[in-house]
């Protein structure tokens, strides 16, 4: 362990952790260390853990871990991605720092490493760097390599979620991928079209063949997202395949001469059974949820007569780990709801262990009740009454509750069923007994008539049955049917009427029910007791009670002013009451897509897509036909985008029509190479892979140049050589010298740049004396420290736009110590500015003292080329960080025109702009100079950059409906990215 | 898709979390810990929560839950078919699964965990690939990392993702090429009290121990593969020749992989190989009851049954037992389940093993209602159940002879008695 990560150490030494470099190093458990450290595996054994146990948050160390971002050592390297990404966040203006090296991996002659540098890129959620992944997804996209390829998938979806604003451009990177013939690529480039643009079904036509073909040599997690993907298309493009058979139910409880003259034969789409049989051999992977995904795909998707061969691979599934047991059971539950005879040959599989977990035994037994049918029942009620046995009492409550469904739904058991519950009634264990009352109060209500020797039985055990539910179960039954025990049940009435009121309040609502019942029915033997009960619910300390009891006096006991609804008291209270029926909890639970989140919840879960229903009629199946001839071609796409019936009309726009250029690029691609390769088992050499595509790519870049000859350079790029096929790659308009230094937009990063500077405050005293110090003219201030902070000195910072005289590649800055303290300050100096290699600074002078109350100003010269974070920083924006230069109009429209591509953004601004307020607002925040110009409509800058000198150039045009458009030009794109950000805040404030 | 990942000890501590996207805070783990506390066995706390706006899908193995965070629709197995991955890869890197594994080897753990994720998005599931780029630590190679410096991670630039094979490394070489397979297959059966089979399958599976040098390309065939039923194969199958011809054919991983799983077709009867005479009772009156438990070989095609062993769920409500065992040992275990373990070994034909005595409830509990249930244990050398055969082995496209074998192991699995 100790010498890759003694480069670490090295760097937390550089840092200021003495303190926990004092401890021995201990190689200990980390119990209870503070959870935002626990991913930072870098400074597990760096640091010593007791120290981050005490609360020390491991992004304070990022600048120092960051920096090893480069570092040679593998390992150091992984560890310091694993941090990076995780704290990026949390440190976004030190995260870009790192950029450089990325950029510079993007460009790696080694496919391994370019993948690496995208995909640790694309992982830090910086919002900063959008356009910088932006370029490098798209530049990767059109890789050689299909595994940069693929991981330019998987950045898709990271960059979605970071700025969803991007979704058009993402979407034509889809629409590139999916085109994609490899399969390395098409699991990821499905999964990112899922999470990006699910709904834009309309990618998937010219594919579909391909997917379907690929399928079987995809990765397993590739195949279960395109497979419920495939589902989801299939249900919008074909025709349902059991649509004659789900009509002949239909209609046979209609008419059937209908039937005979609409009957149209069903053909199945060749695509449609294309899916079906490529899938099919899926079921056998080892890889749970393929076979899951297979099986839901057929059960949505299959004729009736094939859904068969699902349910041996979902049987399978049932040996597996319980977690797996428990998802396939529930959706078997669904399944067999609606295809019984698909799984009653496996009956047996279903039987229960006594070692199951109970929420498997619960699900099986779900199972089985779906599955029972008159001929097989009686072997389910043997194992029934096995389970009834059990020690686990929920899953006895649930068998009963299953015997129940059986014998609701199967006529000829109902008898055995209610005999069988009857003989638990006589069970030791009360939630038996009570479980098995509220059954049989369900079951009774059939068919009353023939057991009132089983209510009377009941009866009896309301002296021993404690079970709230239970105990009203049977009042209920007892009221309900008490003219089938006219004896007992006055009986029951009084023995309730004296334990009424330690009941509890189901327990009383049932008991007044009985009383009314009765009062109805009987009233000579039990108005005295009704009128007890109702009295004692009187004064119950439970408002329904009271409510109720109030409500049945008014309705029963006939006063003189009692309304007209007394006269229909026995029409209300013994009304004949429809059965329950017991159903399934996994009823209709098929409307959502098998094999779901959405449907293991029964709820909608964030993200789920609607499984559609089957189309009436079937869409155009040659939206799926990928022809070879070109100018067909191309209306073809058009249509199938915009999913109207002709192509595009003739008077459509220059700029419509070279953007869809790009998916007709693709498609012919594919095309191209139709030859079902996947099918060869042989492995392809890399080497030749990537012949064929480059020769590809070259071909595709001869069609792009043919398009837009104007603005390229044609002869680059029929080149077939790897560096220059990059860089035309890179910028597709742009001539090679600056290809060449935007790709380095990062090696000389200018925001945010820190300073360092130690002050020595002699003597410290604290002091509260409110003084505001006044920006000289339109520079804008910035605080260095806080006169809290910094006990009663106060320093602040503004770029005096200036040069520096002594170093014409300095920038200026201007520092204005104040000292509103008591005491006079001595000493002021720069101590030991630790700089990193590139940046430079001029120091001040010393001061030597600063007496109270007063205030000094001093410049100093700082380099701001390449840096890192210390105590207090001076951060620069990015205005301050190019000097004026000046240019005429001319000059300007040159350059401008040079830089057209580079960096440009339109903003809207309100109407309230005048030029002299432009003016001024841009030169606050850049530090430009203004470009003469004719039109006060236009205002123009220019400007450089202090360190490089590259040129920075801005316009703002006012238009007429008062909205105005920003341009910014630099061929340093970071730069001009937030330079945009800048003018833009400054122009809306 | 899969937004973070926690591993909690039974304790409802949680030891490693990690983020594939942004940071979930660790309180999210509070509802599935309230879940925890609900379920009286690990094995019952729902694989699946819902909470306001998560979902948690966990799964319990080795004594470890290992817990994701969702936030999105995903299909529930994919997300645990990947957690078994994870656990699997532990015990594939480290020898097994466990908490002080896990802490001790965390940094590699992290490694693993970052490159088996990317977004969420399974990247690198296949052993192969991993080891190729994280090499497993060795006592060995431990030493000579703290003595040079050099590190777990391997520096050469892995090829296996990029192959159209990806479960195989390329460049693999040894001295002695051997191809191991074990055929093991695995009793499911529920006998009743008369000792009836109310159910019984055989489940397969063949294990694969390749350590052959470059690519080379293996057919294996069985004498009657009419015989299984369902099957499911490692990807480096090929199914198509497997409809066709019912042949193996393969270029396999390099190392341990399961090559295939399989069930026996359920017409045929299946070989019991012992059976067990029991009596548990309990008086009615009294707090105590007797037990009687004989197991004696049955269908065992002349093979002697091993390692037999017979678990007892006794009710909770026994308070202590007193047997005698004429061959082996038994353990009583009196923790949250009331369990007797009985070790026989061997069995033997002519004086058969005999397990008595009396059991002492505690002082006024009721009569259990159902009797307890056994679940039995066994092994048996050099027999496949089923009567499957391995027929030949053949190798292609490497030039040299590589040493094979195949054996053949019949073990009991969800094997249980009831009384």
């Amino acid at each position: 362990m100790s010498s890759p990560l003694l480069h670490a150490t090295v760097c937390c030494y550089a840092f200021e952790c003495s303190s926990f470099l004092t401890n021995p190093i201990t190689y200990g458990y980390m119990d209870g260390f503070d959870s935002a450290v626990q991913c930072v595996t870098v400074l597990y054994w760096v640091c010593d853990p007791q120290m981050i146990a005490r609360g020390k948050n491991a992004s304070d160390l990022f600048p120092a871990v960051v920096k090893n971002v480069a570092c040679k050592n593998i390992e150091v390297k992984k560890l310091v991605y694993v941090y990076l990404v995780r704290y990026a966040e949390e440190q976004q203006d030190l995260a870009l720092l790192s950029i450089s090296t990325f950029q510079r991996g993007l460009k790696d002659p080694n496919q391994l490493i370019r993948a690496s540098a995208l995909r640790v890129l694309s992982s830090i959620r910086v919002t900063i760097i959008v356009p910088i992944m932006m370029l490098a997804i798209k530049e990767a996209a059109s890789d050689m390599s299909p595994y940069v390829r693929k991981t330019a998938a998987h950045a898709i979806p990271k960059l979605y979620s970071l700025d969803p604003e991007q979704k058009d451009c993402l979407i034509e990177v889809i629409e590139k991928l999916l085109a994609d013939k490899t399969t390395l690529v098409a699991g990821s480039v499905v999964m990112a079209f899922e999470e990006v643009c699910p709904e834009r079904i309309d990618l998937i036509h010219k594919n579909y063949r391909k997917l379907c073909n690929l399928l079987i040599d995809v990765e397993e997690w590739g195949q279960v997202v395109i497979i419920n993907m495939l589902t989801r298309y299939a249900r919008t493009q074909f025709l349902n395949p059991n649509m004659n058979e789900d009509k002949e139910e239909k209609e046979k409880k209609k008419t059937e001469a209908t039937a005979i003259v609409k009957r149209k034969p069903y053909v199945m789409d060749p695509d449609h059974r294309l899916l079906l049989r490529n899938t099919k051999p899926l079921l056998q992977s080892r890889n749970a949820a393929v076979v899951m995904a297979v099986a839901q795909l057929y059960f949505h998707l299959a004729p009736k007569a094939e859904v068969g061969v699902i349910a041996k691979a979902l049987v399978r599934l049932m040996r597996s780990h319980s977690e797996v047991q428990y998802v396939v059971l529930q959706n078997v539950a669904t399944m067999s709801i609606k295809r019984r005879g698909m799984f009653e040959p496996y009956l047996k599989s279903f039987y229960i262990r006594s070692t199951d977990p109970t929420q498997i035994k619960v699900l099986k037994l779900e199972v089985l009740t779906n599955l029972a049918n008159e001929t097989n029942i009686s072997t389910i009620l043997r194992e029934f009454q096995t389970y009834i046995k059990s020690n686990d009492k929920d899953f006895v409550a649930a068998t009963i509750q299953a015997i129940g469904r059986c014998a609701t739904n199967i006529g000829e058991v109902r008898d055995t069923c209610l005999n069988g519950l009857v003989q638990l009634l006589s069970n030791r264990d009360e939630l038996v007994v009570a479980e098995s009352v509220v059954v049989i109060k369900k079951l009774l209500q059939m068919q009353p008539e023939q057991h009132s020797d089983i209510i009377k039985h009941m009866a009896k055990l309301t002296d021993n049955i404690q079970v709230p539910m239970a105990r009203a179960s049977i009042l209920w039954l007892i009221g309900e049917y008490c003219e089938h025990v006219p004896k007992i049940a006055p009986d029951v009435l009084r023995k309730m009427a004296k334990t009424f009121t330690n009941e509890e309040d189901i327990v009383k609502l049932q008991i007044i029910n009985l009383a009314a019942k009765l009062y109805l029915t009987n009233s000579k033997q039990t108005k005295l007791l009704t009128q007890y009960v109702l009295n004692l619910a009187k004064y119950d300390q439970n408002y329904d009670i009271r409510d109720r009891a109030r409500f049945i006096r008014q309705l029963i006991v006939p006063t003189d002013k009692s309304g007209a609804l007394s006269k229909y008291a026995k029409k209300l209270f013994l009304a004949l009451k429809p059965a329950p029926v017991l159903e399934s909890p996994f009823k209709d639970r098929d409307h959502f897509q098998l094999g779901s989140l959405s449907h293991l919840l029964n709820a909608k879960a964030g993200g789920y897509q609607v499984l559609p229903d089957w189309p009436e009629a079937a869409p155009d199946p040659s939206v799926r036909n990928v022809e070879v001839k070109e100018s067909v071609r191309a209306v073809e796409t058009v249509t199938a985008r915009d999913r109207g019936p002709l192509g595009p009309s003739s008077g459509e726009d220059v700029k419509k029509s070279e953007k869809k250029s790009k998916p007709r690029i693709g498609s012919s691609e594919s095309e191209s190479e139709e030859d079902d390769d996947s099918e060869s088992e042989s492995s392809e050499s890399e080497e030749e892979e990537s012949e064929e595509e480059s020769e590809e790519e070259t071909k595709k870049k001869k069609k792009v140049g043919n398009e837009r000859l104007e603005n390229t350079r044609t002869t680059d790029i029929h080149t077939h050589t790897h560096s220059e096929r990059r860089n035309t790659h890179i910028l597709n308009c742009d001539s090679q010298p600056n290809t060449i230094a935007s790709v380095q937009v990062f090696d000389t990063i200018c925001k945010p740049a820190w300073l360092y500077m130690q002050f020595l405050l002699n003597p410290p005293l604290p002091v509260s004396v409110p003084q505001t110090i006044i920006p000289s003219g339109n520079l804008k201030t910035y605080e260095l420290l806080h006169r809290i902070t910094g006990e009663g000195l106060s320093v602040e910072y503004c770029f005096s736009r200036q040069p520096f005289s002594p170093d014409p590649h300095m920038v200026a800055v201007k520092i204005q110590f104040t000292n509103s303290a008591t005491s006079e300050a001595k000493s002021l100096h720069v101590e030991d500015a630790k700089l990193q290699s590139g940046m430079r600074i001029k120091e001040f002078p010393e001061i030597e003292v600063l007496p109270a109350g007063e205030t000094i100003s001093v410049v100093m010269g700082i380099d701001f080329s390449c840096s890192l974070m210390f105590f207090v920083s001076i951060q620069p924006p990015v205005g301050e960080l190019m000097m004026p230069i000046f240019m005429t109009e001319n000059e300007f429209k040159k350059e401008q025109g040079e830089h057209r591509n580079q960096c440009m953004e339109i903003k809207q601004y309100g109407p309230h702009f005048d030029c002299h307020a432009v003016v001024q607002r841009v030169t606050t925040a850049a530090n430009l100079s203004r470009v003469p110009c004719g039109s006060d409509k236009e205002c123009r800058f220019a400007g450089k950059t202090v360190t490089s000198g590259s040129l920075v150039l801005v316009s703002v045009v006012t238009k007429e409906d008062g909205a105005a458009q920003l341009t910014v030009n630099c061929e340093k794109m970071v730069i001009g990215t937030m330079l945009v950000k800048d003018i833009h805040q400054a122009l809306t404030q | 898709m899969i937004n973070s990942l926690f591993l909690i000890n039974p304790s409802g501590e949680i030891f490693l979390e990690k983020h594939w996207k942004s940071v979930v805070s660790r309180s999210v783990c509070d509802y599935f810990l309230e879940a925890k506390e609900k379920a009286l066995e690990p094995e019952d706390v729902p694989p699946v929560i819902h909470t306001p706006h998560h979902y948690l899908i966990s799964i319990y193995r080795d004594k470890l839950f290992f817990l994701s965070v969702i936030q999105t629709e995903v299909p529930p197995l994919f997300v645990i078919e990947f957690l078994h991955r994870v656990a699997e890869m532990i015990q594939d890197y480290f020898g097994e699964c466990s908490e002080t594994v896990v802490k001790d080897h965390m940094v590699m753990v992290y490694e693993l965990l970052e490159e088996m994720l990317d977004n969420g998005f399974p990247l690198a599931t296949e052993s192969n690939v991993l080891k190729e780029m994280i090499r497993p630590p060795t006592i060995l190679r431990s030493v000579v990392n703290t003595l040079t410096g050099t590190s777990n991670v391997g520096d050469t630039l892995l090829t296996g993702q990029l192959s159209t094979i990806p479960w195989r490394r390329a460049g693999v070489r040894y001295t002695n090429n051997e191809a191991y397979f074990d055929v093991v297959e695995e009793i499911d059966a529920i006998l009743d009290q008369s000792g009836t089979t109310v159910f019984a399958e055989i489940q397969g599976v063949v294990e694969a121990c390749v350590k052959l040098s470059g690519m080379p390309d293996l057919t294996l065939s069985f004498m009657n593969p009419r015989l299984l039923d369902d099957v499911s194969f490692h990807p480096c199958v090929r199914y198509k020749l497997w409809e066709s011809e019912r042949v193996l054919s393969f270029i396999p991983p390099d190392g341990n992989f399961t090559l295939m799983t399989y069930h026996v077709n359920a017409q045929n009867l299946v070989a019991i190989p012992v059976y067990v005479k029991q009596s548990i009772s309990f008086f009615e009156c009294g707090s105590d009851g007797r037990l009687d438990v004989t197991v004696g070989p049955k269908q065992t095609m002349g093979k002697t049954v091993e390692g037999v062993m017979v678990t007892v769920h006794l009710p909770k409500t026994i308070l202590s037992i007193n047997l005698t065992a004429t061959q082996g040992s038994y353990t009583y275990d009196n923790g949250t389940k009331v369990t007797t373990l009985w070790d026989i070994g061997k069995l033997n034909p002519q004086k058969l093993p005999n397990l008595r005595g009396s059991l002492s409830l505690q002082a006024g509990a009721p009569k259990p209602e159902e009797n307890p249930s056994l679940n039995i244990d066994l092994k048996i050398q050099q027999l496949a159940i089923s009567g499957l055969k391995v027929n030949r082995l053949d190798m292609f496209g490497e030039k040299y002879k590589p040493f094979k074998g195949v054996k053949y192991i019949t073990k009991a699995g969800k094997f249980q008695v009831r009384t």
